[in-house]
């Protein structure tokens, strides 16, 4: 008989709880989000035995069951829904060996909630260089549980792992303490006015702000109301008293031989965080990473580029020609290359962060920050938003969940837009290879990542500039508070890393991938066809000039007139002409105008439009996009469209608009109105458009 | 002049005894920053601000602002 069970993975953050999952799943995994917010959730599925299949919940990180964030709700509310179909049979609590005093408060709060509870003790390998020793029989008879010691790092103690949760239905339910003592006549009254429900549960319901389905919340609150002193109050109250059970235990169960420990950790902080090598070798990463991702993905990049090049000429020649050959080779197949051209960009910028997240250092890099930050009104914390900014903005501005301060996150929110991420990189890419020199100076920078480069920095310098407006412009008083954990240095695994890697990449090409390839298709019914007699009959004017001017033209330069005399009336052309006065004074002509009206709700269409457009306009597809647009001249001045002027006009504009749909959208949820999305809109556009306008006129 | 985790110099180790539980925030009680447990000051951040502690084993680093609510006792002859 084959039986599901559920399995809840619980703990801390820097427990290694991740690789826990990433161990008993393999790549057998789902990441989605929970209903209504936009909080991961991954479920993974293993196989325990020939009759037993798990279901493994990773629930996100947690210090304790007293929630505060959205991230945490999600485990309260998960823990308290019986009927929740992935209601967990039984819970795994993930724990660090060294960190074990800290873990075990989350662990002795599960279980008062009565479920079977199996403690992972983690990171089991370090025991011996740590001078650590367990009582595991003594630990497992006072906390009421099954103990499994294992390394998710080595992979040891896993089957051992699996075989416990088979035997789930023999741990006992009982808590390991008594924690209503701390107040025991209301826990009593509490206990007599709901005697079916779980006392505890009673306690989380009326000390938080969370959802429950099926406790009315009213009820409870009516008779049994505390002010908010009194309730932080026991709330204090009852963590002491789980610490007291929790030293005791841990003072027969543990012992600690301080002489083996070597202490790496603090000869590495010294450095990392020295006043003045702390900041070099920070700044030294960022370098780097910058540097590479410039250099090392511009070789798949080109490979993809001049691929769907050829793919494009190969459907036209050998598929039967008409309308759906043309939308295949002019529509459908520039589109997937357009997104696919993102994969190693975004890649590299994926695996680089989550290095710096993994190892440990993104803590070191708060630590140092947080005072400087602090002066634009920011937090430390506000760092890993504004890097991984340079990945995506969305799940940057989820990244601000942790920081404590609502100013300094609202802030955080509203400037990490400005920062450089991916969707930038192929506009950037793409006209610094049409305007900026491939040359090198000083014998080793390239000009064209130097120039990458300072985008980067005016990204950041601009984000950091409107934060030091906001915080002076805004009035939002309110305690500042800041805890950050310094988890300990861990060498990145790779398992971890590249799952990561992959999942990221995977979501954002989906993510983006069907909004580029369905406007890339609307953009090339656009250009095929288009109102009034002109388009129509585009054969026989341009033939009719031709002989009128009595001038001999060859039958490919006729071929070219024609394509480029029909999208000029196209439908798009007629958009792009209509929005030229506009966009003129910053140096760009109707075909350029197409591609800003397409990318403003992503602006990575804008490569994927122009090369449409492009693949409409012409007759041979065999020359890539860059070359197409290297040779694209002006039909009034004769100079290069894309000149230096227009070309860095484009960049600022690029820089700082706020061209991203799913920006506004996350900016919205997270601040829970329209105000902030709808002013960053605003100024960020005015701003761009005012930038790129004084560039154009003074460069031209 | 109450002595708190402000006033601690580098390395000094000492026992937690009071702060005044509405500005603390819960979750730096859950981290262990509670009465009766030790705190060791292990590093300063370049601009003085935050401190980097050691509270009952674990790592941490909360600012000054904070720290300065912390009442604790300094535990002679430490090292």
């Amino acid at each position: 008989m084959h039986q599901n069970i559920n399995v809840a993975l619980i703990g801390n953050p820097n427990v290694g709880k991740t690789s826990v999952f990433n161990q008993l799943t393999g790549l057998n995994q789902q990441v989605g989000n929970y209903p209504g917010i936009t909080v991961e959730k991954k479920i993974g599925f293993c196989k325990l035995n020939h009759n037993i299949k798990a279901n493994i919940l990773d629930l996100p990180g947690t210090y304790s069951l007293n929630a505060s964030s959205i991230d945490e709700n999600v485990v309260i509310e998960m823990l308290l829904n019986k009927n929740d179909k992935l209601y967990p049979d039984v819970a795994l609590v993930v724990t660090d060996v060294e960190n074990l005093k800290r873990n075990l408060l989350l662990f002795t709060q599960i279980k008062d909630l009565e479920i079977p509870t199996i403690l992972v003790i983690n990171m089991a390998d370090r025991m011996e260089s740590k001078g650590i020793s367990l009582n595991i029989p003594f630990l497992e008879e006072k906390l009421k549980t099954k103990i499994a010691l294992i390394s998710s790092r080595k992979g040891q103690g896993i089957e051992e792992l699996k075989e416990l949760i088979v035997t789930y239905k023999t741990i006992t339910t009982e808590p390991c303490l008594n924690a209503s003592v701390i107040d025991q006549d209301y826990f009593d009254k509490l206990k007599k006015a709901f005697p079916d429900q779980l006392l505890y549960k009673l306690w989380l319901v009326i000390t938080q702000d969370v959802n429950f389905l099926n406790l009315e919340r009213k009820e409870i609150k009516s008779t049994f109301t505390k002010s908010h002193t009194e309730l932080k109050r026991l709330q204090q109250k009852e963590t002491i008293k789980r610490y007291q059970f929790i030293n005791e235990v841990l003072k027969e169960g543990l012992a600690v031989d301080k002489s083996i420990a070597k202490d790496f950790r603090s000869k590495l902080d010294r450095v990392l965080t020295h006043k003045f090598w702390g900041y070099i070798i920070f700044f030294a990463i960022l370098f780097v990473i910058f540097q590479s991702i410039f250099d090392w993905s511009s070789v798949p990049m080109d490979y993809i580029d001049s691929t769907f090049a050829t793919l494009s000429t190969m459907a036209a020649e050998h598929l039967p020609a008409g309308i759906l050959t043309d939308l295949i080779s002019q529509g459908i197949i520039p589109g997937i290359g357009g997104i696919l051209i993102f994969i190693p960009q975004i890649a590299f910028l994926f695996l680089f962060i989550s290095i710096l997240e993994e190892s440990g250092y993104m803590s070191r890099v708060v630590f140092i920050m947080d005072k400087i930050m602090r002066r634009f009104g920011l937090s430390g914390k506000s760092v890993v938003p504004l890097i991984s900014g340079t990945a995506c903005a969305i799940p940057a501005i989820m990244a601000t969940r942790n920081i404590e301060s609502w100013k300094e996150r609202l802030i955080t929110i509203l400037v990490t837009p400005f920062t450089t991420c991916s969707a930038r990189l192929p506009v950037y890419a793409i006209i610094i290879a049409l305007v900026i020199p491939n040359d090198r100076v000083l014998g080793f920078l390239n000009l064209q990542g130097l120039a990458l480069m300072l985008l980067y920095l005016l990204g950041f310098g601009m984000a950091i500039f409107s934060a030091y407006v906001l915080n002076k412009v805004m009035k939002i008083s309110g305690k500042t508070f800041f805890v950050v954990e310094m988890p300990n240095y861990k060498l990145p695994l790779f398992k971890n890393v590249a799952i990561n890697v992959v999942e990221k990449t995977k979501a954002f090409i989906s993510g983006a991938g069907k909004i580029i390839l369905a406007i890339s298709i609307i953009l090339w019914f656009l250009a095929s066809y288009g109102p009034g007699e002109k388009f129509k009959n585009a054969e026989t004017i341009i033939n009719t000039e031709a002989q009128a001017n009595n001038h001999s033209v060859s039958k490919t330069e006729l071929d070219n007139r024609v394509a480029a005399f029909k999208l000029e009336n196209s439908y798009i052309g007629v958009m792009g002409k209509t929005i030229e006065p506009v966009i003129s004074p910053l140096g760009y002509d109707w075909k350029i105008g197409i591609a800003i009206i397409s990318s403003f709700a992503a602006r990575e269409v804008f490569v994927g439009t122009l090369a449409t457009i492009y693949s409409v306009g012409g007759t041979d597809n065999e020359t890539t996009i860059k070359n197409k647009m290297a040779s694209e001249i002006h039909p009034e001045t004769g100079n290069k469209v894309f000149n230096f002027a227009t070309g860095i006009s484009l960049l600022l504009f690029y820089a700082f608009a706020l061209q991203c749909a799913s920006t506004l959208a996350i900016t919205k949820k997270e601040t829970n109105s329209w105000k902030w999305p709808l002013g960053q809109l605003v100024f960020m556009s005015s701003f761009a458009y005012i930038t790129a306008l004084l560039a154009y006129q003074i460069l031209k | 002049m109450r002595t708190t985790i402000h006033s601690l110099r580098k390395n000094e180790k000492a026992v937690i005894k009071d702060f005044d539980i509405d500005i603390i925030p819960l979750k730096l009680l859950e981290m262990g920053c509670l009465p009766g447990n030790t705190v060791e000051l292990l590093q300063i951040a370049p601009f003085g601000d935050p401190l980097y502690l050691d509270v009952n084993g674990s790592h941490l680093a909360i600012r000054l602002e904070t720290a300065k609510e912390i009442e604790v006792e300094l535990i002679k002859n430490a090292l």
